[in-house]
């Protein structure tokens, strides 16, 4: 449990704190800066909590904050930090955007957030949609006279906390998505060395009363009831016709998990609004959806060549959008000149990098940049190691198309009160991960 | 800006005489006669708060502002309260009315709002008036009032526990776990874990299989915060039997797939405190089952990924076969924080096995190419590790490890030769890489790594040509060198003198001269042992230096047995982070969690006595309250901080012997300490001033006591310190 929770700027001073249990002094703070600098003098990889004079510190980074709480007892450190990432998310939610601004601008409902997440270093309610039926925005639009009293939705202690009774929409309609994000390192000699995919099924919710969902997937996606034993759930076909593991499903709150672990049915109670269903994880190795080759030929220490090759390598049927391939050149690098089959190239010196951008890229096809760029007569070593060692970075998205060849089968949504006609509506996509990326020889 | 300029800045800011200013505008807007302008002075008064201004001398002001039916309003001067009681102990006693009256309010948010500040208002007084809104609150009809209730239960036994056993407030605690609404019951566990946790011996949370069922019911329906406190206290329960832990296994096993990573965490401790003891096959099948959440939580945010990383390295010594098969999910990304980089090198060398090894190599070879020297090291160190744990794969490693010095850069050769040292050590068929190794001689200028190279040439002394020409190179600056090196050398030149007799006979004496006139203890030692042993039997002396050295299994650093077994119970807990037992880094003495608290205590009379002083300039504004205390003015204040350093002064060296706490600052602060007594004594004269002082100084006086009770936790130390306490009591 947390003891005191605090925001900082990037210098370590304080913003704004909540103490919640009064059992440390509120001047530990002011060692965190400190601490931090000796920790970072002393090493190049500094932790996300330490411990100093009995006090821990435990810290994440947002933008331009520090969020930092503290505790003087050996508590959970991953539900501490989780919290602090909750945090940011709920003020965010609140505000659109959390940095020293906007907490200067809402302290008051930020207090009065605090407040309501934790008490005595107990987490409580981080809900954001169930927090925002009770402690509302309009805190500073004063109005004379005594505002009638708000009173704490039924859901924040419900078993269902995640949604209010009594909601009413004219057209009743479920919105599927289906996220798959490609994650993969691919060695300078075209080796795939990891990949994984991540899928996700979010969802948007518009629907009447408390409705019972259930979702039902293609039978190629097998929830084999072995993973009673922990073998990988497999799954046959796929687009790639061989079977697909998948491993570690992981559901929203919503979901009745020991129902799920019995007769691997999906049933639950939705939240309201958009919210991520399920999540899920594929093992095995994915061939490069976008193939990028890249030839780096240096002349006479003068100037610098690079050829990159992108190929897209899934069916033709299916376009990649927004293309994105960057891909870095040595810092000191000046007058660049291009040539490209298709895309626009661009130089951006500020990033060290030439980022090419095609807006479609159909299956099957492939295209290529030559990119030659002046290097100073002065040979800075430490730039060509730091050049050598950024990888190429790869952005896109395919819709109407997912690598493990999931397919909803299925949403049934019943209402047994109100019994109405729904619409569930669902699309795939597949993109590229935070980290799809291509090391440069 | 050192503390005691801060303080007496702050002390010159209270003396002025608020005639205009912030301080003179808001109290205005304060007792205005519209609700509007009140609440905006409020909220103004806040904002102040906030940026870290003191506006405690608004305090009855605010106070006035208390009875609102608005309940935003209420919020912020709750809040206000909450800051600032301390400095105002006495004057909180006119809140509680409201309080009393808040906690049977129509409204549950304010009746929840009312009982959760009582217990944040950490001021004695305010304990006796808790009670009947307490006992009126934990039977609320409304269950977000009950659970605010359950941990304000907490609240006051943290301030004073024997009241909260008489007064049967743990009895209505322990009903709540049979409570109907799942939030209830888990802030009912959180309450009860807690309080167990800092008084075992009350024994006020005793998991037996009535509560046990309630926890498990309870566990698939409440909120992921409360299902993190459900499963903690499963993996402290001892189950009786095996159906026992297979039930609970059963339960929490789909808890795995919750989207949230620490209770998957929480739900993996469970499991693995209640693994042991049921049979080899559903040990088994229960262990597979974690591989792939352990898996996920590693794409979790990084600082929770950090937490997970840590765990899985205990879990890996406990079942090292738990990974096997995902050695890809802990290749570094590069936007991977540093942290986060090492401990993933740390695991992916644990997992390593004659079938991954191939990948291994080959990512480790990347990363040796990288910029970040601390990183580079220590996947060069992994490599090495890679050759002593597995030994077909040795040939692949030292060949990467040759490749590397082709590159010639500068740490990573020294890197290289403290590796090749172990790989060396152990594989007596690499004698091939010796010329290289020695090649570079001039390039090393590390200890750790000229040690390593000295340690080489001595033990290979009869296969490298020109091992006495390299060693006489070191010898020559014998005293320059640093006493790792020294150590090594004097072994080194004995070994070649056995080996080689015609080349270290020349250097043998010189050495074992020097060596002995040293002023370190152990080069002296090491000297004098070899010169006795090669001066009585040289046939001996050859046994003893050229046995043979038992072969090296692992250069992985191991967790010890005790250690580890502490740590497997203690996942996802801040020990489990640190890989340290709790009670090295909850501090000791000075540092202790009850000495901690005191300083917390420490801090707000300091802000009080601040206050005080200011107080005394409006005290006309104090209402008209008779503190009619007797005692009189602090006397002594020097003696305060020199019986402080005192007892401090006792505990450092047993401080020491932990924890790396380093124990500056505090000297400091008793200066200024001393700064402010002085202050005091100069500057505040009046009587009515001084009868403030000491009125709220017994105030802290009892409530500082009081916790004398959780002091079991510390065994030995807190006898000191308390008696520190009775000193300081004294005084007043």
């Amino acid at each position: 449990m947390a003891s005191a929770v605090f925001f900082l700027d990037l210098k370590g001073k304080p913003l704004l704190s909540r103490n919640y249990r009064g059992d440390i002094p509120m001047s530990a703070v002011e060692k965190f800066p400190i601490l931090l600098m000796e920790a970072e003098e002393e090493s190049w990889a500094v932790p996300p909590c330490f411990s100093h004079e009995g006090i821990n510190y435990l810290y994440i980074t947002h933008k331009n904050l520090y969020l930092l709480a503290l505790t003087k007892n050996n508590s959970n450190a991953s539900q501490i930090l989780l919290f602090l990432h909750q945090v940011v998310k709920v003020l965010t939610e609140y505000f659109k955007e959390l940095e020293e601004e906007s907490i200067r601008d809402n302290f008051v409902i930020i207090y009065e957030l605090l407040d309501e997440l934790m008490d005595f270093g107990f987490p409580q309610t981080t809900d954001t949609k169930i927090l925002k039926e009770y402690i509302t925005q309009q805190f500073h639009i004063l109005d004379l006279g005594p505002r009638k009293p708000s009173l704490p939705p039924a859901a924040v202690t419900n078993a269902v906390s995640w949604r209010s009774e009594g909601l009413k929409y004219r057209k009743n309609e479920a919105f599927l998505d289906v996220v798959e994000s490609i994650n993969l390192l691919i060695s300078h000699t075209g080796q795939v060395l990891r990949s994984e995919v991540l899928g996700s099924v979010q969802m948007k919710c518009f629907l009447s009363g408390m409705p019972e969902l259930r979702l039902g997937l293609n039978d190629k996606v097998l929830f084999d009831h072995q993973s009673n034993t922990g073998a990988p759930i497999r799954s046959a076909g796929g687009t790639t016709g061989k079977s697909i593991e998948m491993e570690d499903v992981k559901f929203h709150q919503c979901v009745r998990l020991s129902r799920f672990e019995n007769d691997r049915t999906i049933s639950f109670i939705p939240p309201d609004g958009e919210f991520e269903l399920m999540s899920y994880r594929l093992n095995t190795t994915v061939k490069p959806l976008i193939w990028v080759d890249c030839k780096v030929n240096t002349y006479s220490d003068t100037r610098i060549e690079i050829i990159v090759k992108a190929r897209a390598q899934f069916k033709k049927k299916s376009t990649a959008n927004n293309v994105e391939i960057r891909i870095p050149v040595p810092e000191d690098a000046d007058s660049p000149k291009f040539e490209s089959t298709a895309g626009k190239v661009k130089w951006e010196p500020e990033n060290s990098c030439i980022v090419w951008t095609l807006k479609q890229l159909g299956g099957g096809r492939d295209f290529s940049v030559r990119a030659e760029l002046g290097l100073p007569a002065v040979k800075d070593l430490e730039a060509e190691m730091s050049r050598a060692k950024r990888p190429i970075k790869v952005k896109f998205n395919i819709p109407y198309y997912t690598t493990s060849g999931i397919q909803v089968r299925y949403l049934k949504i019943t209402e047994p009160k109100l019994q109405y006609p729904s619409f569930p509506w669902v699309r795939y996509i597949t993109n590229s991960g935070e980290d799809y990326t291509i090391r440069m020889s | 800006m050192s503390m005691s300029q801060q303080i007496e800045r702050r002390i010159r800011k209270a003396f002025q005489t608020p005639k205009k200013g912030e301080t003179f505008e808001l109290r205005n807007g304060l007792v205005s006669q519209y609700a509007r302008e009140r609440k905006d002075a409020i909220q103004r008064t806040i904002q102040a708060m906030t940026v870290g201004k003191d506006v405690s001398a608004l305090f009855p002001d605010i106070l006035k502002n208390i009875a609102t039916p608005d309940i935003e309003q209420k919020k912020l001067v709750y809040l206000y309260l909450m800051n600032y009681a301390k400095s105002h102990p006495e004057l909180c006693i006119l809140a509680v009315n409201t309080f009393v009256q808040d906690a049977s309010d129509p409204n549950p948010l304010v009746r929840a709002l009312a009982i959760r500040t009582m217990g944040c208002i950490r001021v004695d007084k305010m304990v006796d008036y808790m009670e009947i809104p307490l006992r009126l609150t934990l039977k609320d009809e409304n269950p977000y009032v009950r659970k605010t209730a359950a941990i304000c239960v907490t609240k006051l036994f943290d301030l004073n526990p024997q009241l909260c056993i008489e007064e049967g407030f743990l009895e209505s605690l322990q009903t709540l776990i049979e409570d109907s609404n799942p939030m209830v019951v888990a802030n009912a566990v959180s309450a009860l874990a807690e309080i167990q946790d800092r008084a075992p011996e009350i024994k006020c949370f005793v998991v037996d299989p009535h509560i046990l069922s309630k926890l498990l019911v309870a566990l698939n329906e409440c909120t992921e915060w409360g299902r993190i406190a459900i499963l903690t206290s499963l993996s402290d329960y001892k189950a009786s039997d095996i159906k026992d832990a297979e039930h609970i296994c059963e339960r929490v096993v789909p808890q795995l797939q919750h989207a949230n990573p620490s209770v998957v965490l929480a739900a993996i401790k469970a499991v693995i405190a209640h693994v042991e003891i049921q049979n080899s096959e559903a040990k088994a099948n229960l262990l597979r089952k974690l591989g792939p959440p352990l898996v996920t939580l590693v794409s979790s945010a990084p600082e929770v990924q950090y937490v997970a990383l840590r765990n899985i390295r205990i879990i890996l010594q406990k079942y090292p076969q738990i990974l096997n098969r995902e050695l890809r999910v802990f290749f570094c990304k590069y936007n991977d924080p540093p942290y986060l980089k090492m401990e993933k090198l740390e695991i992916m060398v644990r997992i390593a096995n004659e079938k991954n090894i191939d990948q291994l190599l080959s990512e480790l070879k990347e990363y040796s190419m990288e910029v970040d020297l601390d990183f580079v090291r220590r996947a060069i160190r992994a490599i090495g590790q890679c050759a002593i744990k597995i030994e077909s794969a040795v040939e692949k490693c030292v060949n990467v490890l040759m490749d590397l010095i082709y590159n010639k850069v500068n740490y990573v050769l020294q890197e290289v030769v403290i590796v090749m040292k172990d790989v060396l050590r152990k594989y007596k068929t690499f004698e091939s890489c010796l010329p290289v190794l020695c090649q570079n001689i001039d390039e090393l200028d590390e200890s750790e790594a000229r040690a390593a190279l000295v340690w080489i040439v001595g033990e290979y002394a009869d296969k490298i040509d020109n091992s006495g020409e390299i060693l006489q190179g070191f010898v020559s600056i014998f005293n320059e060198e640093a006493t790792q090196v020294q150590l090594q050398l004097i072994t080194a030149v004995v070994k070649l003198y056995i080996k080689k007799p015609e080349a270290g006979q020349n250097m043998i004496q010189g050495v074992l001269q020097t060596g002995t006139k040293s002023d370190n203890a152990d080069v002296r030692d090491r000297g004098y042992i070899y010169w006795r042993l090669l001066s009585s039997d040289t046939v001996i002396a050859k046994d003893i230096v050229l046995a043979e050295k038992p072969p090296i299994v692992s250069t992985i650093e191991d967790l010890p047995k005790s250690l580890l077994n502490e740590l497997i119970g203690e996942l996802s807990t801040l020990a489990s982070v640190y890989h340290r037992p709790a009670a090295t880094f909850m501090g000791h003495g000075k540092f202790g969690a009850d000495a901690v608290q005191k300083r917390a205590i420490e801090e707000q009379k300091q802000l009080a006595n601040e206050d005080e002083v200011g107080a005394g300039v409006n005290a006309e504004n104090l209402l008209d309250v008779d503190f009619s205390v007797d005692s009189p003015t602090v006397d002594s204040p020097a003696s305060n901080p020199v019986t402080a350093s005192k007892g401090g002064s006792a505990l450092d060296e047993l401080n020491d012997l932990f924890a790396p706490v380093q124990i500056p600052k505090i000297t400091g602060n008793a200066s200024s300490n001393q700064d402010i007594m002085n202050m005091f004594k100069n500057t505040a004269p009046t009587s009515s001033v001084s009868h403030n002082l000491s009125s709220t100084k017994d105030a802290f006086a009892e409530l500082n006591f009081d916790n004398s009770f959780s002091s079991h936790a510390n065994s030995g130390v807190p006898s000191k310190s308390s008696k520190t306490n009775e000193d300081l009591l004294g005084l007043f």
